[in-house]
């Protein structure tokens, strides 16, 4: 009977047999930026908030510990922090821009619009591009400051 | 075609026994984030982050305490929704998957009463002017 023998039934074409187009892409890229913000954006929201409210020192240490220690006798482990927490910064910028841009895009593709295959893989290479490009300027623009100030 | 579903039958039910609702929930709070993120977002960049002072006078603004609450829910209800379909696909076997239901819960509304009560903490702090530190 059906599901005993090892047939020669088609199986349901999975991942690998299709080529990879930008529409994949960004549709991984929507459930990876979604669980990395989550998961490590939502956890350091919610450290620098409790940070915020412990007092003045507990958000100097945060402060420390993530972006930039001034104590002169900075600690291996804070030379470490300092330049971690703006990878996972950067990281958390870029996510949130790509979810952003992807969620958008869902909600036009909701109305029943865009799935036209050019039509698709022009908004699916302009959220991850834009994605890229919004994270660029808001960078730079902290870096500027950074340095101005 | 005449004999499809019955509208009755599938409004709020479908397969899953409990229809669109997770879809419109996510719907919906993605358009919270989109505000209350987005304010948050242009906030963060306009204010001096390294100012314990400047951060504090910002978030205990009455507006601002409660635009962060109703963030808080936002994204901690959107994000409840989303690990919830992760867990789903990848978490295999009916033990493990209800174990990382359960923990995905506790971190869900755990994280936002953390988030909330600070918040609340903030705002109802005295007067930073009148007590540096004196939290």
């Amino acid at each position: 009977m059906a599901g005993n023998e090892p047939s020669a039934r088609p199986r349901s074409p999975h991942m690998q047999v299709y080529k990879w187009g930008p529409h994949m892409a960004v549709s991984i890229l929507h459930r990876v930026s979604g669980d990395g913000l989550a998961i490590v954006g939502a956890g350091m929201f919610l450290w620098w908030l409790g940070a915020l409210a412990a007092g003045p020192d507990a958000y100097a240490a945060f402060v420390a510990c993530v972006w930039h220690d001034p104590s002169p006798e900075i600690s291996t482990l804070h030379q470490v922090t300092n330049i971690l927490g703006k990878v996972v910064l950067i990281g958390l910028t870029w996510a949130f821009f790509q979810h952003l841009f992807s969620g958008l895009r869902h909600f036009v593709l909701d109305t029943g619009a865009g799935y036209e295959l050019k039509t698709n893989k022009l908004w699916s290479t302009l959220v991850m591009v834009g994605a890229v490009l919004a994270t660029a300027a808001t960078w730079l623009y902290i870096f500027k400051e950074a340095l101005n100030g | 075609m005449g004999n499809g579903t019955h509208l009755g039958k599938v409004r709020g039910l479908g397969s899953s026994g409990h229809g669109s609702q997770h879809w419109l929930q996510q719907r919906l709070t993605a358009l919270g984030n989109i505000l209350l993120v987005g304010f948050l977002f242009v906030s963060l960049m306009r204010l001096p982050l390294t100012d314990h002072g400047a951060v504090l006078r910002w978030a205990s603004n009455p507006s601002v305490a409660l635009a962060l609450i109703l963030m808080v829910v936002s994204v901690f209800w959107h994000l409840r929704l989303g690990l919830t379909v992760l867990i789903e696909d990848y978490v295999n076997g009916e033990a493990t998957r209800l174990l990382a239901l359960v923990l995905l819960n506790f971190y869900a509304i755990g994280g936002a009463a953390y988030g909330i009560f600070a918040i609340v903490r903030i705002a109802f702090a005295p007067a930073t002017g009148l007590a540096p530190g004196g939290m």
